[in-house]
């Protein structure tokens, strides 16, 4: 599958050369030296170290592809690699505390160079999402989440879903705009089990 | 108008924001709200003292060289200021670089007024108790291309090769979250939280976001640059430090300002 994406990158940058006249740089080298010029721009500040533009194989390809449509193979392969990556709850249980997923969900610091390293680290969920009706700041870059269980029911196969789609969302939708909230470290076990609470719980108001 | 009536205007957004009968009803009240609150402000910016104090730094003799600006070559000949804004970024021979107006500004310090580069930087963005002469000078240089067409030209290679590269950091994912700057601003009608996001990806949405920057925002009681704008999506990107007046800062700048070439200018503006 790699090198098939491989072949498939030398194929474009082989077309850009065609079409492109011989001294313009081709899409692939402008990307390239996009990246270098990135990295000579930015500098250090407290937990956001330099690292944070290496880019792992699911951003290189979502980069790749950014205003692109993105191939079917290639979609499938990024959400298969997501997917096996997830760390399924060890105790089987999906639901924790909705109360605290409220504020896990309400909370917009964590990771910023300005924010405490020590905490609090919350999922911004309100940023992009309506969750809980008496919220009515809420963004709009992602779905409305109201009434998320009661819409889907309040069954296993909705909670395992909730849990591996805030724990990793590109193993469900290849190059999404939401955070890999598990995978990258953002949220803890317990964090992401408290926001499948305020998804699935029927106590939650998400669901009122 | 007044700051009584300022005041009566948040509250009713704010009364509107908290008795929430219907989540609809909220919502575009909630909105309308705001946007009455923003009307209001604009009757008086505050930016207009950043402006004053920084038309009374460029006529003034600085640095170790006691120079003024008015030798500073911001792309329309030696001190002009009028319309210079509406043209930038654009390419110097001087320095043989594509600049931006902060860049350009930290060019004649050094070069004119004889700053170390280290001095021409310091205190580009102000906080409490620490102001900035270079958001002052911004104020001022930009407040004399208000209403001018935005006019950025993309005759050089190395014009064309910084915005070539700007495109592409645009769409560049990384970080803790994944998030690249088309994540919040390649999608119409977008918010985070009550705050409308530009697509900066079409014209309309390219001219409206830069042309009203920079801007007095309310919120921290600070006149904003472009430059500021830049590093505040970055870090709130979870990127690392953007380094001020870097390559890559200048290549965004480029690729947005080109994006919002024939729109008027309106800047300072005012902002939450």
């Amino acid at each position: 599958m790699r090198k098939y994406i491989l072949l498939w990158g030398g194929a474009v940058a082989f077309a850009a050369v065609v079409v492109g006249c011989a001294t313009a740089p081709t899409d692939l080298e402008v990307s390239r030296q996009a990246a270098a010029v990135l990295k000579s721009s930015f500098k250090a500040n407290g937990q956001a170290g330099m690292d944070r533009l290496d880019q792992d194989e699911t951003q290189r390809l979502c980069t790749l592809y950014a205003n692109k449509p993105l191939p079917k193979d290639v979609a499938e392969m990024i959400e298969k690699l997501n997917l096996a990556s997830i760390k399924w709850p060890a105790d089987g249980k999906w639901l924790g505390d909705w109360k605290n997923g409220e504020r896990v969900a309400q909370e917009g610091r964590g990771k910023q160079f300005s924010d405490d390293p020590k905490g609090p680290v919350g999922g911004n969920c309100y940023a992009c999402h309506q969750l809980s009706p008496e919220e009515v700041s809420y963004g709009t870059i992602g779905p409305s989440l109201y009434g998320f269980a009661k819409l889907r029911g309040y069954t296993d196969e909705t909670r395992k879903y909730a849990y591996g789609k805030i724990w990793n969302s590109d193993a469900y939708s290849a190059c999404s705009n939401m955070p890999r909230f598990g995978h990258s470290q953002i949220l803890s076990e317990q964090q992401v089990k408290d926001l499948v609470a305020l998804l699935t719980d029927p106590a939650s108001p998400v669901n009122k | 108008m007044t700051v009584m009536t300022r005041r009566t205007t948040v509250r009713a957004a704010i009364a509107v924001v908290g008795v929430a009968a219907t989540v609809a009803f909220a919502q575009t009240s909630a909105i309308d709200e705001i946007e009455k609150y923003r009307a209001a402000l604009r009757d008086g910016n505050p930016a207009e003292l950043w402006e004053a104090r920084g038309e009374e730094l460029w006529k003034s003799p600085r640095g170790p060289k006691k120079v003024s600006f008015a030798t500073c070559d911001l792309g329309q000949g030696p001190g002009v200021v009028k319309g210079a804004y509406a043209q930038l970024p654009k390419y110097f021979a001087d320095s043989d670089r594509v600049m931006d107006l902060e860049s350009r500004l930290v060019y004649c310090m050094v070069t004119q007024q004889g700053y170390t580069d280290a001095d021409a930087k310091k205190n580009a963005f102000g906080g409490p108790g620490q102001k900035s002469d270079i958001e002052a000078l911004v104020a001022y240089v930009t407040s004399q291309s208000r209403g001018v067409q935005m006019n950025v030209a993309l005759g050089h290679p190395k014009e064309r090769e910084s915005f070539a590269l700007g495109e592409k950091m645009f769409i560049y994912r990384g970080g803790s979250h994944d998030f690249s700057c088309s994540t919040c601003h390649a999608e119409d009608g977008k918010r985070i939280r009550l705050q409308d996001l530009p697509n900066l990806l079409t014209p309309a949405g390219a001219k409206k976001a830069y042309t009203t920057w920079p801007a007095y925002r309310v919120s921290q009681g600070e006149l904003r640059t472009f430059q500021w704008r830049l590093f505040d999506c970055f870090r709130q990107q979870r990127f690392p430090e953007l380094v001020f007046t870097s390559d890559a800062s200048i290549a965004l700048t480029m690729y947005l300002a080109r994006n919002a070439n024939g729109a008027a200018f309106d800047a300072p503006a005012i902002k939450r």
